[in-house]
């Protein structure tokens, strides 16, 4: 880099980057001013200016508003998701690495098929199947269809990097009698661990985010998870932008505290497998 | 858990994976030649490796939530269903339907406009500030920080606060006592359109400079080196060498801009909700509004049965004019 750097400074670069700022920090300064407004000074100051006194009542009146039984959803529903689509993944990914079987291979290339699927797409038979199976309105309704579309970006992941494990740590365990059980636990896992993380990371953030499985899946409030629980609140709270600002912003903290506490980590988990 | 040592790792496992990349592609049994022939259930073992039920988990959950629901759009096109009662078989009725629509054929092309559109938006921009945000100068690290904020909020939440910050009445349209500034943007039928791909881009613009960033920073410092040898400037650098580097990155994220845009629900569902009229209707909107507000389910997966056709046209199109199988060569070569 330092060949570039020595030259002259680069102004187009510099002006688009600083303009590009702006572009990005005037809505999340709104956000956060408009959080800790009075409901009052709302409607008749500046959007942009501070506020005449700084509040945290929108905080408290989302939060005496269910918002910590949403929280609790998504958590529940994020967890679960996550916790099974990385077993069953890991599983799977071993297989499909080390295993010659037709099967393996046959299973490979339909997960990898399986990455194009649009979820959007689907969701008028998984509404069916989901009523069927009187799961309706419950958040297992909203766990069992994300697992199934996590699969197989993580299956993608998880082989790669298994590849790059060399066979001869495979056989050698083989050859010292290790069945499968124990192959896997001392061998697969502490090996695979970095990229679990990361994918780990990616397949939490799609689920924690995701909108349309709790739009058409669920129902009742006591189901709601956060990103439809924002939407509730702009529906129930027309006159009180602040407290919908500041759910916005607590429904991005816990995003925030991972970004602070492991910012490569959780960049390596938005960007897994896309970027190399 | 500090950055640093969360890091570790993943920088510790890179170098092991890339030495040992080459020896992965022969076969087990060639560390074995000869004469093993005696153990035969061994070498059997070797080869076929662990068992087939370790898949079952994986393929179950796949098969039946994603497979089957995929084989059952294409099935309830063919049916006519309101969501509560027995589909009903009905033939090519819907298809007829959707294709006589003057909503849906409208549907279809705003997203292709808003396909196009949005990418010639988001390339430039995401190019651009990625190959930014790769350079090493403080102030360029401490914008790549702030640039990553958008990330941080689900589509929901974007939506939300845009809605609040577009607002006529209350919004930024009165922060700067501009004129231009005061329209109801995502209220006019002239503007709500390209007032969505403004959001759009705001929203996924820091995910794909992330992107580009990395790619950046695998060119190898030498080939810039050269070219300054050879007297090319910046301009030429960046035609001649980063671009150019820059290949597999602008297909992946072409790849993921281009599908994503047949996928952009939640924003508009927010944002406008497809209005004013049927300005932003776009189709995925198209198809949840037809299905889950009209009841219809039969029109609704025709829908559905176009979304996935073009979803996975595309994604086929782009990965041939890449070259075959560009994810795992890719990732056995890094």
């Amino acid at each position: 880099m330092s060949t570039r750097t020595h030259r002259s400074p680069n102004v187009v670069g510099g002006l688009l980057g600083f303009a590009w700022l702006l572009v990005i920090l005037v809505p999340i300064y709104y956000i956060v001013v408009t959080s800790v407004r009075p409901r009052e000074d709302y409607f008749s100051s500046n959007p942009l200016s501070l506020p005449s006194e700084f509040t945290l009542e929108p905080f408290r009146y989302v939060l005496e508003n269910d918002f910590l039984r949403y929280f609790a959803n998504s958590v529940f529903v994020t967890v679960i998701t996550v916790v099974a689509v990385v077993t069953a993944s890991l599983l799977a990914s071993y297989v499909i690495v080390r295993s010659r079987t037709r099967l393996a291979k046959f299973s490979q290339k339909l997960f990898l098929m399986g990455i194009a699927i649009p979820l959007q797409a689907t969701i008028i038979p998984i509404y069916y199947l989901i009523v069927q199976l009187g799961l309706y309105d419950t958040l297992w309704a909203l766990i069992l269809p994300s697992i199934a579309f996590a699969i197989p970006i993580t299956i993608l992941i998880l082989t790669n990097f298994l590849r790059d494990v060399p066979g001869e740590l495979y056989e050698s365990m083989t050859i010292d009698g290790a069945n499968d059980w124990q192959m896997f636990r001392s061998l697969v896992l502490p090996l695979a661990k970095p990229a679990v993380v990361t994918v780990g990371i990616y397949d939490a953030l799609q689920v924690w985010n995701g909108f349309l499985f709790p739009l058409v899946l669920t129902q009742s409030s006591d189901k709601r998870v956060l990103p439809l629980s924002l939407w509730a609140y702009q529906g129930e709270f027309t006159v009180n932008i602040p407290a919908v600002l500041a759910a916005v912003m607590l429904s991005a903290l816990p995003i925030l505290v991972l970004y602070i506490a492991g910012r490569r980590q959780l960049i390596s988990g938005l960007t897994a497998g896309f970027s190399k | 858990m500090t950055a640093g040592q969360s890091h570790a790792p993943l920088t510790g496992a890179a170098p092991a994976a890339a030495a040992t990349s080459a020896d992965e592609g022969t076969p087990p049994s060639s560390a074995h030649p000869g004469g093993s022939l005696g153990r035969s259930s061994d070498r059997r073992h070797l080869q076929t490796g662990p068992s087939n039920w370790l898949l079952v988990p994986a393929l179950s959950f796949f098969g039946v939530f994603a497979l089957l629901p995929l084989a059952g759009v294409v099935v309830l096109s063919f049916f006519a269903w309101d969501g509560l009662g027995t589909p009903q078989f009905a033939g090519l009725t819907a298809w007829f339907q959707v294709f006589q629509d003057p909503v849906t054929l409208n549907a279809m092309w705003l997203t292709l406009l808003m396909t196009v559109l949005s990418y010639a938006v988001q390339f430039p921009l995401s190019l651009l500030l990625g190959v930014f945000m790769a350079g090493h100068q403080r102030y360029r690290e401490v914008f790549s920080v702030l640039y990553f904020l958008p990330l941080l909020f689900s589509a929901a939440a974007t939506g939300i606060a845009f809605k609040a910050l577009l607002d006529p009445n209350f919004g930024i349209s009165r922060a700067f006592g501009l004129d231009f500034l005061s329209q109801d943007w995502l209220g006019s039928p002239n503007f709500a359109f390209y007032t969505l791909i403004m959001v759009i881009s705001w929203s996924f613009v820091p995910f794909h400079s992330l992107l580009y960033q990395a790619g950046v920073r695998q060119i190898p410092t030498s080939m810039y080196e050269a070219a300054t040898l050879d007297g090319a400037g910046r301009v030429r650098q960046f035609f001649n060498v980063t671009l150019p580097q820059l290949k597999y990155t602008i297909v992946t994220s072409s790849t993921l801009m281009l599908v994503g845009s047949l996928t952009y629900f939640d924003l508009v569902f927010i944002l406008t909700g497809g209005g004013p009229g049927n300005a932003t209707r776009i189709l995925p909107l198209d198809m949840y509004l037809t299905g889950f507000r009209s009841y219809q389910m039969g029109p609704a997966s025709v829908i559905a049965v176009i979304l996935v056709a073009v979803g996975l046209t595309l994604s086929l199109i782009l990965n041939r004019v890449s070259g075959a199988d560009r994810m795992e060569s890719q990732m056995e070569g890094a």
